[in-house]
């Protein structure tokens, strides 16, 4: 069907679509008077119960640690797909076999000026110490192991940015990455499992709670797991942009 | 019927429950959503994603959540953007 | 957020580029965080965070913050995933429109 029927259904469609869904958002409470009783549970309890100042990590990694399980997998495959994928076609050599060169292979990209290198490769030292403190101080302040990894991927990524990509790939050889990823993975799963060994339910709060609550080694596993998730959202990210930007600026194909 | 687009279209009843703030902050959001989808130019559309990224870390920092705005930050504006264009310069490296 | 659906929808839609779909399911699963948050907002309430405010202040919901926040994250991954897909395509079919895409496979 032509790109102009096919529109009108989708307009048609759509607009049965959005009736519902707006039917379904104007049931809801009105804004700022959320009647959830579970929110405020987890409030009162949650420093109590696992001496952690930061509630939204300990219902990530605790008393939601199963989902979260689930959705860091949804990340592990998608990076280990992404590799997967981009290295299926075997019809094609690496730069013809000689490996990436300093020159850009020829294809004539301008050289990086000397203000983006700067100001990147200034600013990777700090964004990766701040990416490393969010990841291990889960259970304060806004931290956690997804953001903490993401923080730590920017500052890698940076290091492309400034223009020195054969670094980038020195830091983020394939074989390492894929690796520390799927250290990272398991090491959650590991960790949950361990709480099985000392006879509580599957990722319970086994370790012994700190004092002062908000401390870094208070609150058990929340903090163990959030480094492993750290570890594991920094190697994702690592290895989806290396194998894309591989693509890119290595892989010549044979024509 | 009438009534729900009434409350979708503008803030859900009382009027008054949101500041100001988050009223310009979600009207950009909209209004960014639409300009993203509008251009056609992969390029342009990739910046502007990259806008739309940071005008949404802003609308998350007002709803009180500043772990999700973080997060949103480094990936919208960051690695996404990074990730687009390396994957469209494959795609139209190979055009030329 | 029904806005930004439709935005998000109409551009996968009406696309002639594979990199556009891919911007505009972003588009659509941000709106989905915007919900998230806006469900979970409680008037007068701070971030849920208490290492300097005392025990019981109203915070906003951490439930939904959690869900949003992993969703973030995990988004990016899976658009990675696509863009593999489509650069993947584009190495077999030589096009990355969409609707020349449909038609190569009848």
């Amino acid at each position: 069907m032509n790109p102009a029927a096919r529109r009108w259904i989708f307009l048609v469609a759509a607009a049965a679509m959005l009736a519902f869904y707006v039917w379904g958002l104007a049931g809801l409470p009105a804004f700022g008077h959320y009647r959830g009783p579970y929110g405020y549970l987890v409030d009162h309890i949650t420093i109590h119960q696992t001496h952690a100042t930061g509630v939204v990590s300990a219902v990530n990694f605790f008393y939601r640690g199963f989902d979260t399980v689930g959705e860091e997998f949804i990340l592990f495959i998608a990076a280990v797909g992404v590799a997967t994928v981009l290295r299926a076609l075997r019809d094609e050599s690496e730069n013809g076999g000689r490996g990436a060169d300093e020159s850009g292979s020829g294809r004539g990209a301008a050289p990086t000026s000397e203000t983006v290198r700067t100001v990147a490769l200034v600013y990777t030292g700090p964004v990766l110490v701040m990416g490393w403190f969010l990841t291990t101080h889960a259970q304060t302040d806004p931290s956690g192991g997804f953001q903490g990894g993401v923080v730590m991927a920017t500052a890698i990524v940076l290091v492309y940015l400034g223009g020195e990509f054969l670094v980038f790939r020195r830091l983020s050889p394939v074989d390492v990455t894929e690796t520390v990823e799927s250290l990272g993975a398991g090491g959650f799963v590991m960790v949950g499992v361990g709480a099985l060994a000392t006879g509580a339910s599957y990722l319970a709060d086994v370790l012994p709670l700190g004092s002062p609550a908000g401390a870094v080694d208070a609150s058990g596993t929340i903090a163990l797991i959030s480094f492993f998730v750290g570890v594991e959202v920094v190697a994702a990210f690592v290895l989806v942009v290396n194998e894309l930007l591989e693509q890119t600026l290595v892989i010549r194909s044979r024509s | 019927m009438i009534l729900a687009i009434h409350a979708v279209v503008r803030p859900p009843a009382p009027l008054w429950s949101m500041t100001l703030l988050e009223v310009v902050l979600l009207t950009l959001v909209g209004a960014g959503a639409a300009v993203v989808v509008s251009a056609r130019h992969p390029v342009r559309q990739i910046v502007l994603l990259g806008m739309y990224g940071t005008v949404l870390t802003l609308l998350f920092f007002s709803l009180q959540a500043p772990d999700v705005a973080l997060s949103e930050l480094c990936v919208g504006a960051v690695v996404l953007p990074l990730l687009l264009v390396v994957g469209l310069a494959k795609v139209k490296g190979k055009q030329q | 957020m029904a806005w930004v659906v439709a935005c998000g929808l109409y551009g996968i839609v009406t696309s002639r580029h594979l990199v556009h779909q891919i911007i505009s399911l972003i588009v659509l699963q941000s709106s989905t965080y915007v919900l998230f948050l806006s469900i979970g907002f409680r008037i007068g309430g701070v971030a849920p965070y208490f290492s300097d405010i005392p025990r019981d202040t109203l915070t906003v919901d951490p439930v939904v913050q959690a869900l949003a926040l992993t969703d973030v994250v995990v988004e990016a991954a899976v658009t990675a995933l696509l863009l593999a897909f489509a650069i993947q395509a584009y190495k077999r079919f030589g096009t990355v429109d969409p609707q020349e895409l449909r038609q190569l496979r009848d």
